[in-house]
């Protein structure tokens, strides 16, 4: 029997990995969009856990949102991502700083 | 009993390939190692009867997301030394917030007696031609059938604006111009010019 707390756990660790990913990887654009999905896909553990412990397909729809808006993010982002190597030869963080944030 | 072996074995898979994709030297392993850890995903959600969602999950991230990154990843020429330098600077601080994010959340969810819940207690009663595709598919369209259009207008304006991102215009391209070439009449182009014929000799 799986329990809600091995869902929860594994869903926990997932998020701290991908949070410590964009730690360590924060100079690479690719990977911090990487990171990003897993955190998503850690969001998605939850949602369908609880849509099953509470027998409410909600959650379940949920999720296919948070998909769909994913996979439009990661095509967009992808696309920007694209641009910036055009005019600056590299996707380093450190390199963007046209707005002088 | 079968289940849980199962799912333990998957999140065991699912958990090394995060690492692999935060640690992989090369962003390729890292989309390959992202690319595993979506299919672990995907058997764990089969294994939490969310089929169609696993389903999903492979086809529209493995199959599509997932190649436009290693597309993405293998076109560009990045310089791996430059990024990498510095990867250990803020390694700690980010192993200490994933530390405090794992006890935290572990700390409430078993403390609280969330932990020994069944998960699919709630779909415990339902018949053995149960389909969760068929179930989802009926709210999808009757109750979220707006949400779900919006998703669709969604999809729509991102494919929108990631082709004209990278929409390149080059001067000097010999390229074809419809709108001009229905426009055009046939002054123009033609030009008639009156001669004297000549007188013959």
């Amino acid at each position: 029997m799986i329990t809600l707390g091995d869902i929860l756990t594994l869903s926990a660790i997932l998020f701290a990995l991908a949070v410590a990913g964009i730690f360590l990887n924060r100079k690479n654009v690719i990977l911090l969009l990487m990171c990003v999905e897993l955190l998503l896909l850690a969001a998605n553990f939850n949602f369908i856990a609880f849509s099953r412990m509470r027998g409410d397909l909600t959650g379940q729809v949920f999720v296919f949102f948070v998909l769909t808006v994913a996979a439009a993010e990661s095509a967009i982002g992808l696309a920007i991502l694209v641009v910036l190597f055009r005019e600056r030869r590299s996707i380093n963080v450190e390199d963007l700083n046209t707005l002088k944030g | 009993m079968l289940a849980l072996i199962l799912f333990y074995v998957f999140a065991t898979f699912l958990v090394a390939g995060a690492l692999g994709v935060i640690t992989a030297r090369n962003p390729v392993y890292s989309a390959l190692f992202l690319v595993f850890s979506f299919i672990n995903s995907a058997a764990i959600w089969l294994l939490m009867e969310a089929e169609f969602l696993a389903i999903v999950l492979v086809l529209v991230y493995v199959g599509a997301v997932m190649v436009l990154f290693l597309f993405v990843v293998m076109m560009l020429d990045i310089n791996l030394a430059e990024l990498r330098r510095g990867f250990t600077r803020f390694a700690w601080l980010g192993w200490l917030t994933a530390l405090a994010v794992i006890a935290e959340v572990i700390g409430v969810v078993w403390r609280h007696g969330l932990g020994s819940l069944d998960v699919s207690g709630g779909f415990a009663g339902e018949p053995a031609h149960y389909s969760n595709t068929l179930a989802l598919g009926k709210v999808l369209y009757t109750r979220y059938v707006y949400p779900f259009e919006l998703a669709a207008v969604l999809l729509v304006v991102a494919l929108v604006a990631a082709i004209a991102l990278t929409l390149r215009h080059r001067p000097g391209l010999k390229s074809q111009d419809v709108s001009r070439q229905v426009a055009v009449r046939a002054g123009d182009r033609l030009r008639i010019v009156k001669g004297p014929a000549e007188k013959r000799s």
